[in-house]
């Protein structure tokens, strides 16, 4: 029942930085085997005063240190991780092998692409597989997660639009959006627009063809959406954004329900990013790396971003700088998250088209079964679906009637459990729905691992119904228990403080 | 064909019987019949892991690495050791699979690596405010120009053309979404002109932005360039935003101590593999007064309901998923895995380890400048203090070509930079004397066969 947690987590933690002694060492530097320099080739005025007050620890007490740490996490080689939109799915451990190949590892970015020939075959290879799956042709590699992909797609439009002589003010967002997407507007120069969800979870279409002007320049969409469900008016959606003259985004969060069954582009997508770390199982890390490429019309093509790939004619591949093209320019240092390139292209060359297909599939089977089991008697009156339809790869229960009628929240559900060694959905997101569980088994979970899920909630719920006091003071069995946010925010201690130097110089 | 995934024909038979549908095929009924790809996906049949590795083996084996060659490569990225406890801890399944700590309770171990990594990066910089990471060097000091919008609603960016070109052009597409101006300051002698910076100035100047050192490995007056936007208790002065690269940050003046206002910069060589180009890692640091306009992630310190020490992510009133389209940024996945690594790095270090590593690439690096231009035909393209690379000036042969020489005799002596005829070679700890010396001797041959064979041209 507990989560990894033995005594010794319960112990109270101590930083790096109140370990060690002073002179203690891990380092030891290669001998000074050329003359030391002479004292102007950094004059004094450019030199720092102090030393940074760095740990001073011994490479035992480092490794025993982390190693520690590393245990008061949850991770997904450990349990189950339903986290809705973040896509948990295996991380293959050949990836780690593949990308760690020091010829991938220790490639220098800026070595000249004739010998780096592997890599740009590599991206290349990768660059068509991505472009076939969002089923449009022009691919960048460049963007470093979801939200930076967002960032190009809206500067995309942007260039694109304004080399028609258009100078457009407006983005439209639903309101069940990612966060990232608004936030990209506003980064991108734009105003923002909500559009309303109909009754069935998709997008209100009325409100749409309202809202939808010679103001707006695109239209971010998820699809299916941040409530697991296919918008079937995708066809009508693009008709009226196209019809103004707008853009068409995708964005890639949830394509795991999708790949080799639809595409973006047959939808009528102009723009599509992937989330490397979501659907193509590069590992989250924690909170990165990830790595957000992205797919665009023939339209949106000249504007892409550089530097470009290209293959010449003897079939050699090389960086194409384009700097007299009207490309948008770079969005960040080098080629983009290599890296992670080499862990998804793994991935898909494992599965193949087939694999990729049934990933998908199998994705979909297991959130409609586990949908399935929570809507039996003793789960289903207390966290209903919000919207009773078959879902795509991920689905949002809400747990207002469990509030009502049990006494507890979402959030105490949640935190409930992780006494059970399952790391909660995702919680109070989409925001429309009141208490909201977003709900993403994936579809490396076995059938055994969504039973014993449904079998926890209901346990949970049987419990909360003799005692709401247990899940509201969850958890138990964690290394910490509920911690003090709000104080946290309040008075923000967002460093350790050193004291002086430890050692009197 | 690997899969990864486990259900049987029982178990779909099962699953499909509880949901009451007969096969798979319905669960996408929501999908209108034309708009489903009707065939395969043309991509190559999947294989077996063996296989697959075997053909990412052979891509790799058409790299030539920082392990086949000599390498001398630097400008941005560089071929630091990176010790083995870090691929230990970075493949290590509680640091390498979880996602964001948005459980605190069973993410402790992330959000303490975080606020240490914070403590490390304020500690470097010498600024009291650090983020938890964002995603590279270049693209965080756009954000940082972001930022300094933010603060204060100005539209113009003076720029040292000493900050690395991928960070200049950066800036510049970020720039171009929410409408704001470069204006581009020339270097002189290889430092940023001070006449000319303090001339581009304004009242309506956002930021002002150099690099330190900068790209041609010049160590620039962090402190004159800072204090030529204004005194630092003027409210009203720009933003002073300086790109640092952090290895260096155990000899040269802490940015805070120079009147930097926001710090970032490229975090690959703490401790980041170069993995040709990315993922690495972008640290973000500031003055206590930009706060809450910070980008991305922040670890702080707390205590749970029994009062044990705990951290949370905090001051998250800043972020997308709170703010939406009112945040700061619209960063979420970024790159805590790097940044543990970067961290680790620096406690590997330690105290004296980042000064003595500091001294030492000081002392290689001079080294290696004099030995190099003692080289019939080499000079420097500056005369300013090098720390850890620095750009020669090759006045009488084509410098790719040269590059191109030293490649073949399994050196790569640097970046070619042809607008200025010149190379960029980087030191590190893992180039020796000896290494130095072999260089010398291979570029002095390379420059001896340019000049004859243009002379050759020039005859013909």
């Amino acid at each position: 029942m507990s989560v990894a947690a033995g005594a010794r987590d319960r112990e109270p933690t101590r930083t790096i930085f109140e370990q060690g002694a002073p002179g203690r060492r891990a380092f030891v530097a290669p001998p000074l085997d050329v003359p030391a320099a002479p004292a102007d080739a950094l004059p004094a005025r450019l030199r720092r005063a102090a030393p940074p007050r760095l740990p001073e620890v011994s490479e035992p007490e480092l490794v025993r240190h982390y190693v520690n740490l590393s245990k008061r996490n949850f991770d997904l080689d450990s349990g189950f991780y339903p986290l809705g939109s973040c896509t948990m799915k295996h991380n293959p451990r050949l990836h780690e092998r593949v990308a760690a190949l020091p010829g991938h590892a220790r490639l220098h970015p800026l070595q000249h692409p004739r010998r780096a020939q592997g890599a740009l075959e590599l991206m290349w290879n990768l660059q068509a597989a991505l472009g076939e799956i969002a089923g449009l042709p022009h691919v960048s590699l460049q963007p470093s997660a979801g939200s930076h992909g967002e960032l190009a797609g809206l500067l995309l439009t942007r260039a694109y639009q304004e080399a028609r002589g258009e100078r457009r003010t407006k983005v439209l967002t639903p309101d069940t959006a990612h966060g990232t997407n608004p936030a990209t507007v506003t980064m991108a120069g734009y105003e923002v627009v909500k559009v309303g969800t109909n009754a069935d979870g998709g997008v209100d279409v009325e409100d749409l063809r309202a809202k939808a002007d010679e103001q707006v320049a695109c239209l971010m969409l998820t699809n299916p959406s941040t409530l697991g469900l296919f918008d079937p008016n995708i066809a009508e959606i693009a008709e009226i954004v196209h019809g103004v003259g707008a853009t068409l985004y995708y964005d890639g969060a949830n394509l795991n329900a999708i790949m080799g069954i639809t595409r973006p582009g047959d939808m009528g997508f102009d723009i599509v990013h992937f989330n490397l770390h979501k659907s193509f199982t590069q590992p989250h890390g924690g909170g990165g790396p990830g790595a957000g490429p992205i797919a665009v019309s023939e339209r949106i093509a000249p504007y892409l971003m550089r530097p470009r790939i290209v293959r010449h004619d003897d079939g050699s591949f090389d960086l194409d700088p384009d700097e007299d093209g009207p490309s948008i320019g770079r969005l960040r240092g080098f080629q983009g998250n290599y890296g992670c390139c080499v862990r998804s292209y793994a991935y898909i060359r494992s599965l193949g088209a087939e694999g990729l297909r049934e990933a998908s599939e199998v994705a979909v089977l297991n959130a409609n079964y586990l949908l399935a089991l929570l809507k039996r008697a003793g789960v289903a009156e207390y966290l209903p679906v919000a919207y009773d339809r078959v879902c795509m790869h991920e689905f949002v229960l809400s747990g207002a009637p469990m509030k009502r009628a049990l006494g507890i929240r979402t959030l105490d559900l949640a935190k409930r459990l992780l006494d059970f060694g399952v790391h909660p959905p995702t919680v109070y997101f989409p925001l429309l729905v009141d208490e909201a569980l977003l709900i993403e088994p994936t579809e490396t979970e076995t059938k055994e691992t969504l039973d014993r899920f449904a079998a926890i909630v209901a346990e949970i719920l049987r419990e909360a119904a003799e005692n709401p006091e247990v899940a509201r003071n969850a958890p138990y069995s964690t290394p910490v228990r509920r911690l003090d946010e709000a104080g946290a925010a309040k008075r923000p201690v967002i460093r350790q403080q050193l004291d002086v130097p430890k050692e009197a110089a | 064909m690997t899969v990864y995934t486990a259900a049987t024909e029982a178990d779909r038979t099962a699953m499909l019987d509880a949901i009451g549908i007969a096969d798979v095929e319905q669960l996408f009924a929501a999908i209108p019949t034309e708009l489903r790809l009707d065939r395969a996906l043309e991509l190559p049949a999947g294989m077996a892991e063996q296989d697959v590795y075997a053909h990412l083996r052979e891509l790799a084996g058409r790299n030539v690495s920082a392990e086949d060659e000599l390498c001398f490569l630097g400008g941005g990225m560089y071929d630091h050791y990176v010790p083995a406890l870090i691929d230990m801890l970075i493949s290590r399944s509680e640091f390498l699979t979880p996602y964001t700590p948005y459980q605190p309770e069973v993410s402790q171990g992330n959000l303490q690596v975080m606020f240490e990594y914070q403590t490390a990066i304020c500690e470097l910089t010498g600024l009291p405010v650090s983020n938890a990471s964002v995603y590279e060097g270049p693209s965080a000091l756009a954000s940082a120009a972001y930022l300094a919008k933010l603060a204060n609603g100005r539209r113009r960016y003076v720029v040292s053309a000493g900050v690395h070109p991928h960070a200049r052009e950066t800036l510049r597409t970020y720039a171009r979404g929410f409408g704001a101006e470069i204006v581009a300051v020339p270097l002189r002698d290889g430092v940023t002109d001070p006449d000319a910076w303090a001339a581009a100035i304004d009242g309506d100047t956002s930021a002002v932005v150099f690099q330190q050192p900068n790209f041609y490995g010049a160590v620039e007056d962090a402190a004159a360039l800072a204090a030529a936007a204004g005194a630092p208790d003027d409210a009203a002065r720009p933003v002073a935003i300086g790109a640092y690269d952090p290895i260096c940050l155990g000899i040269l003046a802490a940015p805070g101590d120079c009147g930097v206002d926001v710090c970032v910069g490229e975090g690959q060589s703490l401790g980041n593999r170069l993995d040709f180009g990315g993922p690495s890692f972008g640290f973000f640091a500031a003055s206590e007064a930009h706060l809450r306009r910070m980008p991305g992630r922040i670890a702080g310190e707390t205590v749970d309901v029994d009062g044990r020490r705990g951290f949370v992510l905090t001051l998250q009133t800043r972020e997308q998923h709170i703010r939406r389209e009112k945040a700061t940024s619209n960063i979420c996945t970024a790159q805590a895995l790097n940044a543990l690594a970067g961290v680790v790095y620096l406690s590997w270090l330690g105290r004296a380890g980042l000064v003595e590593l500091g001294e030492l690439l000081l002392a290689r690096t001079h080294y290696a400048r004099e030995t190099l231009c003692a080289v019939d035909g080499v000079e420097p393209l500056h005369e300013q203090p090098v720390v850890r690379e620095f750009a020669l000036r090759l006045p009488a042969a084509d410098v790719e070509r040269v590059v191109e020489r030293c490649a073949a005799e399994g050196v790569n002596p640097g970046l070619a930079l042809p607008d200025e005829q010149a190379l960029l070679v980087a030191i590190t700890e893992q180039r020796s004397r000896a290494d130095v010396d072999r260089l010398a001797a291979v570029l002095a041959r390379a420059v001896a066969a340019e000049r004859a064979a243009s002379a050759t041209e020039v005859l013909a």
